[in-house]
């Protein structure tokens, strides 16, 4: 590691190589920055803001900042974690999550980034929007009452799987995930249940049918260890390791 | 239990829209509650039946809010506990009860009491007695102000017993990081 340059992350040394973000160098030095719009096999969105820092005298998203030689970034104190929860907390009651009903619970990466962040409860009104769900796919179910607008489908569909099928649609608090047919349901894709973009969605919207609740509670991936644990496993993977898949 | 004691924390727990299972896992503690018993005394609390309550130090209610005796109970021990506590998914962000939150509220009872396809001779209960249902089941912190939340469908022993062992000791409540849940 001698002869990397580096930054600073809450006083820690940071070694980086040309080109990668603050996200991605901290990761890989197995710190953990929260995120959720970030995944380590696409280009960063930097829509979320849970990954936001301060650094330079500047609050900006970690995921999307290029690590500078000698750059100082602040991240785990009071005040970035506290609107990080209040981030977290928004997305809870802008949709509706009731994690003891969703499949994705324990491998869920909204709820294990709350869980890090030590939030209790939405603690704000809740919206409680009427979001139907798409079961029309023979494979897959789409429920949007959990979507966190990371557009990761979004991208690997597009970019990964060649198809499309995801695009956001609206802004604002009308911001919402809509199918690329023109009956607007998903049996109407060319999406297949072995796509990237079924893989990557980091909550309990694309959901594969018939594999539901298969891992018992204390087995699921964030039962095993929290999420800052696992730091390096959402690290950029080396470039052989991406082609071997 | 029952009998005041000085230098005791009253406790007053309640049930609203919520299924008992936050009661139970309270009841999960086990050989605990007797180290409890010696630090508390409980107030109104489907434990004791005892229906009104009095000033207490910490109210503990499971369930959101889903009709108009929930609205009142919650006010009750609103006025009553000094702390009060959000037990549970459902007291946290309505839960189970909440997912009828998109529909209407008129369809619903219509389509349980009255259409629903094996009912013999159903209708709609009207009963005065019965509680009004509100149009959306709500959290807790969306009527009256919540001190503490715990978190768990239901949350685990450990978490309300590491809640309660702190308030008996006097300290500031912190749930450790390991048992929070939501499911
Ligand atoms: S998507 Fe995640 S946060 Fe939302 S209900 Fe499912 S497990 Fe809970
Ligand atoms: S469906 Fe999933 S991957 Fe797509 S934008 Fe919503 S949360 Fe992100
Ligand atoms: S992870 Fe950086 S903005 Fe979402």
């Amino acid at each position: 590691m001698s002869g990397r340059e580096s930054f600073l992350l809450d006083g820690t040394p940071v070694p980086f190589a040309p080109g990668e973000t603050v996200m991605q160098a901290a990761l890989a030095a197995g710190h953990y920055i929260p995120h959720l719009c970030y995944h380590r096999d696409f280009k960063p969105h930097g829509s979320c803001k849970v990954c936001t820092v301060r650094a330079g005298g500047q609050t900006v998203a970690s995921c999307t900042l290029p690590a500078q030689p000698g750059l100082e970034v602040e991240s785990a104190t009071p005040e970035l974690e506290d609107n990080r929860r209040t981030l977290v907390q928004m997305l809870f009651v802008e949709g509706n999550h009731f994690c003891p009903s969703c499949e994705k619970s324990g491998n869920c990466l909204l709820q294990a980034v709350a869980y890090e962040l030590g939030v209790l409860s939405a603690d704000l009104d809740h919206l409680f929007p009427s979001r139907p769900i798409d079961a029309s796919h023979p494979d897959l179910l789409l429920d949007f009452n959990r979507c966190i607008l990371c557009e990761l489908c979004v991208r690997a569909s597009a970019e990964v799987d060649g198809k499309g099928v995801f695009a956001l649609s609206g802004r604002g608090i009308g911001k919402h995930l809509i199918v690329n047919a023109e009956s607007g349901r998903l049996v109407d894709t060319a999406i297949a249940a072995t796509d990237k973009a079924v893989d990557v969605c980091p909550v309990g919207v694309i959901l594969r049918k018939r594999v539901g609740f298969a891992v018992p509670i204390g087995r699921r991936r964030f039962d095993v260890a929290p999420v800052s644990a696992q730091a390096k496993g959402d690290a950029p993977r080396p470039p052989r390791e991406k082609e071997r898949r | 239990m029952t009998q005041s004691a000085p230098g005791r924390l009253r406790v007053a727990t309640t049930s609203l829209a919520g299924c008992f299972g936050c009661h139970m896992s309270f009841l999960d503690i086990d050989e605990r509650l007797f180290e409890l018993a010696q630090h508390v005394v409980l107030d109104r609390t489907p434990l004791t039946d005892i229906k009104r309550c009095g000033p207490c130090d910490v109210g503990l209610v499971e369930g959101g809010v889903c009709n108009a005796e929930n609205v009142h109970v919650l006010r009750e021990f609103r006025r009553n506990c000094r702390v009060l506590v959000a037990v549970g998914a459902c007291a946290i962000n309505g839960g189970l009860p909440a997912q009828r939150n998109h529909l209407d509220l008129g369809t619903c009872l219509q389509e349980v009491y009255l259409t629903e396809p094996g009912l013999a001779r159903g209708c709609m209960p009207d009963d005065p007695e019965l509680p009004l249902p509100l149009d959306k089941v709500h959290p807790l912190h969306e009527v009256v102000k919540v001190d503490y939340f715990l978190p768990g469908c239901p949350p685990p022993a450990e978490a309300i017993w590491s809640f309660l062992a702190d308030v008996v000791a006097g300290r500031e409540p912190r749930v450790p990081r390991e048992l929070i849940r939501y499911d």
